[in-house]
């Protein structure tokens, strides 16, 4: 299964297992990343699941969509390599993957 | 105060839960009136997922959000609930045995029998900007909701979103403000095209000015804000004079004025009774996602189960001197009359 890595806003890192075809979102609900709240559950329509990708995962992971990029709007101190994570899939090439999570999710 | 609206039974929250309230209740003599903080009904189906289908409605293989707000809206139609949109409930007193006073933050009063918090997550309320220091400013001079617009009269004005709310607040306030600047993240907006454009018309007329940013920073004193530093999208920070701030970044579930209305929450939730869905005041419900009860499943369905028997219980507080019936609506001549189909 492949590994994400979580570090939170205080520098607390968590590598969990995600099943492929599960959301990176989804990987962290199911293991306690309480630093994402994920609110609508998946919807891309509340901005509370944000993360920035590590600037070297950054181009495996890809850009937002136009739907998502939308809904970064009410996100807060959104970079270029932030994403929801609600959207972002787990694949084999995302093994290892690392992201941050912000210190704030707008709750 | 202004004069309480009579009503058997009060419905906090209109969304899927608190909707088919009205019909479980309806169906044995009881007239609802619904208050939500929402601008329209349907909760979280309508605000957070509206065109997601949803699959796990008994019978129904698919629907939406959007679908099941307006199913319930045409099934509970025969029973007419009066909807007070756009309120959020602040206080339930108890003036009577069980009867209740209501009040709304927009000073409205209502007078019921039995209560029913079918409040989800709590109320949808305007996501705050991490700013460090803005808590003195708000509700002073940063707003997130315009509520007189002769407020910004006259002032220098810095609107903050990409947004509906952004944009139709920058049109409607630009003609009375000294100076209105508007700051969004990028310079692309995912409002309506036509408030675009015309706000697009205002800048090149140079009668606004659009940022492209983040606020890093507000400066001021006594809650009196006079400027913010704006950090912009090539990291470049510069400072704008400013009287007033409204930032417009959507809205987020907070539990609210549930928290004071004298429960003892657990994890936020309100404990109730697994046979009747009363809380530990008498007369006084919580039904769907607000409550928690061993073996609580946050599921529509178990919102809609709880409604039922609920019903049954605020009956006895409603009509106390007439004995209850148990009815099916595919036999009862009674309950067809009063869903106008018999």
């Amino acid at each position: 299964m492949p590994k994400i890595t979580f570090i939170e806003h205080d520098g607390a890192e968590h590598t969990v297992d995600a099943e492929i075809g599960a959301t990176v979102m989804e990987a962290a609900l199911r293991n306690g990343i309480s630093s994402i709240v994920a609110e609508c559950g998946g919807g891309c329509t509340c901005a509370t699941c944000l993360v920035h990708v590590d600037d070297a995962w950054s181009p495996a992971v890809g850009p937002p969509s136009a739907e998502e990029e939308e809904m970064l709007d009410s996100a807060f101190e959104v970079k270029p390599t932030s994403r929801l994570s609600c959207q972002i899939k787990v694949t084999e090439a995302l093994d290892g993957l690392i992201v941050r999570t912000p210190s704030y999710q707008g709750r | 105060m202004s004069e309480p609206i009579k009503t058997d039974v009060l419905i906090i929250g209109a969304g899927p839960v608190g909707l088919f309230a009205v019909f479980e209740l309806g169906l044995l003599d009881i007239k609802t009136h619904l208050v939500d903080i929402l601008d329209k009904v349907g909760g979280q189906c309508a605000e957070l997922y509206p065109e997601k289908p949803i699959y796990d409605i008994p019978a129904i293989p698919l629907i939406t959000g959007q679908g099941l707000s307006e199913a319930l809206m045409q099934q509970i139609k025969p029973f007419n609930p009066t909807f007070h949109l756009g309120e959020m409930v602040t206080t339930i007193e108890n003036i009577g045995d069980p009867l209740f006073r209501i009040t709304t933050d927009r000073g409205k009063v209502f007078e019921a029998k039995a209560v029913v918090i079918a409040a989800g997550g709590g109320s949808f309320q305007p996501k705050r900007p991490p700013i460090n220091g803005i808590e003195p400013y708000e509700n002073k001079s940063v707003f997130y909701a315009v509520r007189k617009m002769e407020t910004f009269r006259d002032k220098n004005l810095l609107i903050v979103g990409g947004g509906d709310s952004a944009l139709d607040w920058t049109l409607n306030l630009q003609p009375i403000a000294k100076r209105l600047t508007l700051l969004h993240r990028r310079d692309d907006f995912r409002g309506a095209p036509d408030s675009v454009n015309k706000m697009r018309a205002l800048v090149a007329a140079g009668a606004m000015d659009l940022r492209i940013g983040q606020v890093t920073e507000l400066e001021g004193a006594d809650g009196q804000l006079t400027a913010a530093t704006i950090k912009g999208a090539d990291g470049a920070m510069t400072r704008v004079e400013t009287d007033a701030m409204l930032p417009f970044f959507g809205l987020t579930m907070k539990l609210g004025p549930v928290a004071d209305w004298g429960f003892e929450l657990k994890d936020e939730l309100i404990p109730v009774d697994v046979s009747t869905f009363e809380t530990s005041r008498p007369g006084l419900f919580a039904i769907g996602d607000i409550n928690t009860y061993p073996g609580k499943l946050k599921l529509i369905l178990s919102g809609f189960h709880e409604a039922a028997l609920m019903a049954q219980k605020a009956h006895h507080y409603v009509h106390p001197s007439k004995r209850l019936v148990f009815q099916y609506t595919t036999s009862s001549t009674s309950l067809q009359k009063k869903l106008g189909v018999s």
